[in-house]
């Protein structure tokens, strides 16, 4: 069972960083545990510890930012490379519930969904105009209405439409998984079997 | 009209559910430690077994160390993680090819060369490089752990269906260029999203030129231009290649699956939503200089100049750079290097190894270059064994180590020191991939060899 997600308020983690790969969000050498729990804390671990494990000054996000915000925004082709869902994990964990990018990778916008995390894609400008907003005023608020799927730029008239699959946002607004489906069928998969030899 | 992807994708659709979401039947899904230990921990908690454990297989690949590979790994966390895997299976029947047995490698080393990777298939794996096997004719990609575990639990997962792309690259290769230059030309062109929502169909008279192994190569690093997949349609070279393998069907069998497989081809009426087209003979040997896998330029040619990258990238281009400690506009031949990797999913197998092996024969080892030669598989290590290759490289001062992933992304303890410079034929060259501050250039096996002797960026005389 995941989260239930209907409509979010939060401020803004903004990286203008474009095709940031699943080995920044979450390092390989971070992937040994047997368990989904404790990615968090190492969310982009090089980017924002030196090598003595203190907070990196020129991170662009300050700490208190990414601790309280629940949407981060990143530049285009967001999460790719290696298929880790460990990555979806880790942004979960770090707090974050909504992804913004104009660009996401297959599969990481697979495993988001996949764990509660929404992916929302928006056009470059709009991408562009919040960037700008949050670097003017840090306590920018982004609104993200998935039942409307919209997200907008409060106390702006920026507002957006962004897609996402009809099922996966029955699957997220319900706290649905495709698990349980696809063991609810398993009946119908086996009658797919028998019919193909 | 059908292209080969939907015919295979189509005929392994259970159901569709909602609109564009259907349900997709696996043949085979490999396993390895790294990207199930939670799927195995969610069906347990769900109280649900796995559903088709014959058609599941595991290798434990990415944590095992590469010398000594008798011993357990120093790290615990490694150890734990490779434990699981292994109880995993035997507690729900599934086959594994446990490590130092001679079935044991890289997953998409071995899926292949045991004959259980077939034409007509489709594959997953927790592991992006899946893509690998669709050289056979297989559709494969790469799934995240939640759908490893709806595999374990049901043998489908739920996907929406991609856009189908066709690369086609005709004309002859110059000499001295292999598949890799081939495919880190191609992202160089289209970029590391270029192929984002496409599965990509590789065609066209350079690819039918390649070998079994060299085609793995292509499909392998699909992925690093966001493709979910690559495949190249089977043909004589798919069967012979996988004829009397231990997996592969045999005798009436065999008859029967190679005339349904010679069936598994585009329609000459087939309508792509996007193709491309490259021509062979402009590919030269290429290296990357920054730090994704597009960022590549040939050996003879240098970095670009930053009017040259498109504005919005300027950031993301010089970030590259400060990380790689290169300059805008600087050549790229003649750069010092510090270390070589030999291996990898991408290019582990027997024939790069011989290749490798072929152009380093009665020369040294520059001694300033540390060198980690890391066959794909245990099968690999023994055909390089059986046929003089290790030897080969020993005289040359290249030792060969044992099978696994290992530095492509450096969890075993094969990692690349801060700052230092490696030639790399495995498949990414992210900031910190082989190790935290190391600096990846992504080459082929040849122009790996040359760098290994010269101990700098060098075009190889062929």
């Amino acid at each position: 069972m995941i989260e239930k997600f209907t409509t979010l308020y939060s401020t803004a983690a903004t990286l203008e960083i474009e095709n940031i790969d699943t080995d920044q969000i979450i390092p390989a050498r971070f992937l040994k545990a047997t368990t989904r729990e404790g990615f968090g804390e190492n969310a982009f671990y090089d980017w924002r510890y030196d090598d003595k494990g203190n907070l990196r000054g020129d991170f662009p996000v300050e700490k208190e930012r990414w601790l309280s915000s629940r949407v981060l925004v990143a530049g285009k082709n967001f999460g790719c490379g290696s298929s880790r869902e460990h990555a979806a994990w880790a942004i979960y964990g770090a707090g974050f519930r909504v992804v913004v990018s104009s660009f996401f990778a297959d599969i990481f916008r697979n495993n988001a969904l996949n764990n509660g995390l929404l992916p929302v894609k928006v056009s470059d400008d709009f991408l562009a105009a919040i960037f700008e907003r949050v670097k003017n005023n840090p306590d920018t608020r982004i609104v993200v209405n998935l039942e409307k799927q919209t997200i907008a730029i409060e106390g702006t008239d920026m507002c957006e439409e962004f897609e996402v699959s009809p099922y996966k946002k029955e699957c997220l607004i319900n706290g649905y998984d495709d698990i349980d489906y696809l063991v609810s069928i398993r009946g119908e998969i086996e009658k797919y079997e028998n019919d193909r030899k | 009209m059908n292209t080969l992807f939907d015919k295979i994708w189509d005929a392994h659709t259970v159901k569709t559910i909602a609109e564009g979401t259907c349900v997709l039947y696996i043949d085979r899904q490999y396993i390895h430690e790294v990207t199930s230990p939670q799927a195995f921990a969610g069906i347990k908690k769900r109280g649900v077994g796995v559903f088709r454990p014959s058609q599941i297989t595991a290798s434990p690949d990415h944590n095992v160390p590469t010398l000594n590979q008798h011993l357990p790994p120093a790290d615990p966390l490694s150890v734990s993680q490779l434990e699981a895997l292994a109880t995993n299976c035997r507690e729900n029947d599934i086959e594994i090819f446990a490590v130092g047995t001679p079935r044991n490698g890289i997953v998409h080393v071995v899926g292949p060369e045991v004959g259980l990777t077939q034409p007509g298939m489709t594959i997953v794996c927790g592991d992006s490089h899946t893509s690998t096997h669709g050289a056979m004719g297989a559709v494969a990609f790469g799934v995240g752990t939640s759908e490893v575990e709806m595999v374990l639990a049901s043998q489908c997962i739920m996907q929406t269906k991609p856009r189908s792309m066709r690369i086609n690259i005709e004309g002859e290769l110059k000499k001295g260029v292999c598949s890799k230059d081939i495919i880190l030309h191609i992202i160089s062109r289209l970029g590391t999203g270029g192929g984002t929502g496409y599965f990509v169909e590789f065609a066209g008279s350079a690819i039918r030129s390649l070998s079994m192994e060299a085609r793995m190569t292509i499909c392998n690093m699909s992925i690093e231009m966001g493709a979910r997949g690559g495949m190249i349609a089977p043909d004589e070279l798919t069967f012979e290649y996988l004829k009397g393998r231990p997996y592969a069907p045999s005798g009436a069998e065999w008859d029967a699956a190679v005339e349904r497989w010679k069936t598994l081809k585009s329609d000459s009426d087939a309508v792509f939503d996007r193709e491309e087209y490259f021509d062979a003979s402009e590919i030269e040997p290429m290296v990357t200089y920054g730090t994704n896998p597009g960022m590549g330029v040939p050996v003879n040619g240098h970095i670009p100049h930053v009017e040259e990258i498109e504005e919005s990238s300027r950031a993301s281009f010089e970030k590259a750079l400060d990380y790689m400690g290169f300059k805008a506009g600087e050549k790229m031949a003649g750069k010092k290097i510090d270390y070589v990797f030999l291996g990898s999913c991408t290019n582990g197998r027997i024939e790069d190894l011989r290749l490798f092996a072929s152009y380093v024969k009665g020369h040294k080892k520059h001694p300033s270059v540390t060198a980690w030669i890391v066959p794909g598989s245990r099968q690999v290590a023994r055909m390089a064994r059986e046929e003089g290759i290790e030897e080969t490289l020993r005289e040359a001062g290249f030792e060969m180590r044992e099978p696994g992933c290992s530095a492509c992304l450096a969890m075993n303890g094969d990692t690349i020191p801060q700052g230092a410079y490696c030639l790399s034929t495995s498949n990414r060259n992210f900031e910190g991939r082989q190790g935290v501050g190391a600096r990846t250039i992504l080459c082929g096996p040849l122009v790996a060899a040359a760098a290994a002797i010269s101990g700098e960026i060098t075009i190889p005389e062929v």
